[in-house]
């Protein structure tokens, strides 16, 4: 490849031949803390309303402000919106990282930069341009403290001169963002982000192949993040009490409810909640306070992370035990304590299955895309009332904290339920009750809720799992295990009354691949990968709940060699089905994982299972 | 030729209940144990009171102190928790009917260790709750280990002498917040009744530490929580009167030294001085009569502090009247409308 430095005015030969529309990558390296987040959004938004399929990852750090944080945007033809390994457009803001970020390119990728960094001196098999943006911020924004911010607005009119995007859909993308009441500040931006356009188009002759043009891929689409999703689902849910203490990457979701319900659930006529949110004092006190208001009646949740769900352990336990309803955000990322907590994993997979001790099994759901984020936690609610029991729904950093790409919800088709529950007429018919017996022969019980059931017979005494059928105390080993047995065949009432997974088989297929949440979007495109560059077919089978059903046992038996995607080290969904299958089954499975702490990519994974199976 | 035989009229309270309507399961706690006196004060209090047993609620964590609920109140629903934690469970429930008249009782380990930031929390939140701490120093389920209530140089059966000072949860409970603190003793039957009773009609939460000595690990000499001792070191600050709403309230003013706090539901409480001048409602008073009374090695007990204005967690998130759990689908689902709207604004 020639050198493809472009000096003002000048031209490199050879490379405007080839473009490459629709089908790139950009990642914008900042600081955190500059403000560039509207840029980013902007720059993001103004691609998909060009009807582009695009999606936005921010990989941030674990500060308020000062440390590099890098903005990926990807505009994809084929819909592919998961994390692209490679970044092709590389817009260079940060000169603490500039250096390594550019050494990390691709051979023929494009560089924006600020230019003093001087980044040409690095590398001569990219296409760079060099923007001075202190001496464009000037002009147009003569307040100088309010320069930090408004500079990053003009790489969006640089990559917008560059890449083909329209300036009318950054004005339309901008204005959104602020909203009419800041329209002062749109200005300001706007005025920036032409500064930055009109110098592009007068210094730089656009060497790199990369470039929009107008599709019709998103018409009538939202872009939303997983954790609002979920928030909405709650709401729409009906949810009534929501405990949480803060937590990256969980505290948004919570946020988002809290604007939500603010907005659309103060009763009309007295202007009071008909909700209540508290922020706890920490997870063992969220958790203890869903669990109580499931108990008593509510529709309650609460939203956390792995550190959060280790506390949560003692009392989800309990809650299973005690079968009371509630459900569990629980929006994944990377361990313990400092470290990675921004970034993102699939780690609590066998540990939420399993919390607490004795034996305990708890079902999940796995929302891969915003839609389901939103249905998923509204179906969790009738799940946990329905089969009295806390009920997790598992996402991750990458999915709650990302922009995607989604259908408008559908509002539910079907009324919220609401479970077994008694009313005092059922009791004066039935002339009383034993809470844990079980009735209609699926392992649940009839309940009662205090002070709601207004009636002598109402009342029982909830406890750990020393009781009886009439929920007296007992330690008898007959009672104990005839509650255990009866728990296990609650266990397999739930599993035939959660959604069977998304199947895509292949006739010409002779090895499948297994996953469940955000490994979905790495995993489709890997299947096009493996078909477009080494012939190799597969069938495909995406896990929506645990536990899991015989469509998976189905799926083992009719492939050779199934591979189970994992994002954590040791292959935890995988080890989960450990506890459902059988050895001949086991033997065909085969561990894919990732586990370094950024959304799983598609090359990763062709690469991993192409030196697997030695294509 | 048959006789007929008329029983004695049974006696009921004002709700036409009799007292067996307000017992529980048999206890399983040792023979004399404080805790078996204060299940009886309860008992007698929501009978006399007239309660219906069905709108209370019983919370608590784990221990001796935390198994008392099963012994009183059989047609309250009840929730036994984690260990530490019944605060938790309780603000729960409570949020999700705040028609439930809640009760909970912990112990001293309970409350002043593993649960001492829930407790901290709870108080904070001023959560309509009656918070009874049976409080016996030691932890009796697990056989007689100190608990963070044991005074400084009080000793156990094994003589081992407790090296560290203690909590004192009411002075705790004064600082963080609390809108009702009262101490008092198991064997202190009138003055214990009065103060149940007040907090059974107070609208806030409300703190009572009752010495209750524990018989089989705490009650020896060189114990501080035993019968004896509390004998020796109980200095009433005041004589508590209690006068329900639904009796006579014009009862006659004895002369001087008498306050009356009129609680939430309309009931009296009537606060008798006792020789020294004791305000319970000035907080910062009655934190020093607390500091003052331990450094002298008495045990005082009675009304410590009572603030009927302060609004209660239910108010405080400005939540509607009706119970969160029985809301019907209407009110708790926005309409089709309402997610279009936001879908429109996301595209």
């Amino acid at each position: 490849m020639s050198t493809t430095l472009v000096a003002p005015g000048e031209q490199s030969a050879g490379e405007s031949d080839r473009r490459i529309i629709n089908d790139f990558s950009i990642q914008v390296a900042t600081v955190n803390g500059s403000g560039s987040q509207t840029a980013n959004t902007v720059l993001m938004r103004s691609i998909f309303q060009m009807g582009i399929p695009v999606s936005g990852k921010n990989m941030f750090p674990s500060n308020i402000a000062g440390l590099p944080t890098w903005f990926t945007i990807r505009a994809s033809r084929h819909g592919f919106v998961g994390r692209k390994k490679e970044v092709d457009f590389l817009v260079a803001m940060n000169a603490e990282t500039a250096q390594e970020d550019v050494r990390k390119l691709d051979s023929g990728a494009a560089v924006v930069y600020d230019a003093p960094l001087g980044l040409n001196q690095i590398r001569s098999d990219l296409h760079f341009y060099p923007v001075p943006f202190d001496k464009l911020v000037g002009p147009v924004c003569p307040e100088a403290k309010l320069r930090k911010l408004v500079r990053n607005m003009i790489y969006d009119g640089v990559m917008a001169n560059l890449l083909g995007i329209e300036m009318e859909e950054i004005g339309k993308a901008l204005y959104k963002q602020f909203g009419a009441r800041k329209a002062k500040a749109a200005d300001l931006n706007m005025g920036a982000c032409r500064a930055g356009y009109d110098y592009a188009a007068q210094h730089f002759t656009k060497t790199d192949p990369f470039r929009v043009e107008r599709m019709n891929s998103t018409a009538g689409k939202i872009i939303i993040d997983g954790n609002s999703a979920c928030a909405l689902g709650a709401m729409f849910a009906g949810v009534t009490v929501v405990t949480w203490y803060p937590i990256t990457p969980s505290s948004s979701l919570v946020e988002s409810l809290i604007g939500y319900l603010k907005r659309c659930r103060i009763d009309r006529e007295t202007g009071r909640a008909t909700y209540a949110v508290v922020q706890a004092e920490d997870e063992l006190a969220s958790i203890g306070m869903a669990i109580g208001a499931g108990w008593a009646g509510a529709r309650s949740m609460t939203a956390t992370a792995g550190p959060g769900i280790s506390l949560m352990a003692e009392f989800i336990g309990l809650g299973y035990y005690a079968e009371c309803p509630t459900v569990i955000v629980d929006v994944q990322r990377v361990g313990p304590s400092t470290g990675l907590p921004t970034r993102t994993a699939q780690g609590d997979l066998l540990f939420c299955a399993t919390l607490s001790h004795g034996d305990t099994r708890h079902p999940m759901l796995f929302p891969s895309n915003p839609e389901e984020c939103f249905a998923m936690t509204m179906e969790a609610f009738n799940l946990a009332e329905r089969f009295q029991t806390p009920v997790f729904v598992i996402t991750d950093l990458d999915l709650g904290m990302n922009n995607w790409m989604a259908e408008p919800f559908a509002y539910p088709d079907k009324p919220i339920e609401r479970g077994k529950v008694l009313s005092a007429a059922d009791l004066e018919r039935l002339g009383g009750f034993a809470r844990y017996q079980d009735v209609d022969g699926d392992g649940v019980g009839y309940r009662t809720l205090p002070a709601a059931t207004s009636h002598p017979q109402a009342a029982y005494f909830t406890r750990g799992s020393g009781h009886n059928a009439k929920a007296q105390y007992s330690e008898r080993e007959d009672d104990y295990i005839q509650n255990m047995d009866r728990l296990a065949h609650k266990f397999e009432s739930i599993r035939g009354a959660v959604a069977p997974p998304v199947a895509d088989y292949n006739s010409r297929a002779a090895i499948g691949l297994v996953c469940c949440g955000t490994s979905n979007w790495a995993a489709d495109e890997s299947r096009f990968q493996l078909r477009d560059e080494y012939q190799f077919e597969t069938s495909y089978l995406r896990l929506l709940a645990y536990p899991f059903n015989r469509d998976l046992v189905d799926f083992i038996r009719r492939h050779e060699r199934v591979y189970v995607i994992d994002q954590n080290r040791d292959g935890q969904l995988l080890q989960l089905m450990r506890l459902d299958l059988d050895p001949a089954e086991l033997a065909k499975l085969r561990s894919v994982r990732y586990y370094g702490g950024l959304p799983l990519d598609a090359r990763t994974l062709t690469d991993e299972i192409v030196r697997q199976e030695g294509l | 030729m048959s006789t007929t035989v008329t029983p004695p009229p049974r006696k009921v309270n004002r709700i036409g209940l009799d007292v067996l309507s307000y017992k529980g399961g048999k206890t399983t706690l040792c023979a004399g144990c404080g805790h078996n006196s204060i299940s009886e004060r309860v008992i007698e209090c929501f009978y006399e009171l007239g309660v219906e047993p069905w709108m209370v609620t019983k919370f608590s964590g784990i221990g001796c102190s935390s198994k008392s609920p099963a012994y009183f109140l059989n047609l309250a629903h009840g929730f036994n928790g984690v260990h530490g934690r019944m605060p938790s469970v309780a603000t729960g429930a409570m949020l999700a009917n705040r028609r439930i008249l809640a009760i909970g009782v912990s112990g001293d380990g309970d409350t002043a260790s593993i649960g001492i930031g829930q407790f901290m929390h709870l108080l904070r939140r001023n959560l309509p709750l009656i918070y009874i701490i049976e409080n016996n120093g030691v932890y009796g389920l697990t056989k007689g280990q100190f608990s963070a209530t044991a005074d400084l140089g009080s000793k156990l059966k094994t003589g081992v002498i407790n090296d560290q000072p203690p909590f004192d949860c009411c002075a705790l409970a004064l600082e963080w917040g609390a809108t009702f603190v009262a101490r008092s003793f198991s064997g202190d039957k009138k003055q214990l009744q009065a103060i149940l009773k007040a907090a059974i009609s107070h609208r806030g939460l409300s703190v009572i530490d009752v010495i209750s000595p524990c018989t089989t690990f705490n009650d020896h000499e060189g114990s501080t929580k035993s019968y004896a001792y509390m004998k020796d070191h109980d200095e009433p600050v005041n004589e508590v009167d209690f006068v329900p709403h639904f009796e006579d309230i014009s009862v006659e003013i004895p002369e001087g030294g008498v306050q009356d706090v009129r609680m939430h539901d309309g009931s009296l409480l009537r606060i008798k001085k006792l020789g020294r001048d004791f305000d319970p409602t000035d907080k910062l008073r009655s934190l020093t009569e607390l500091h003052q009374a331990q450094q002298r090695g008495e045990v005082i007990t009675g009304v410590l502090f009572v603030d009927t204005g302060k609004p209660d967690f239910h108010d405080m998130l400005h939540m509607v009247e009706e119970p969160l759990a029985t809301l019907p689908e209407s009110r708790v689902r926005p309409p089709k409308a309402v997610l279009d709207q936001l879908m429109e604004e996301l595209r």
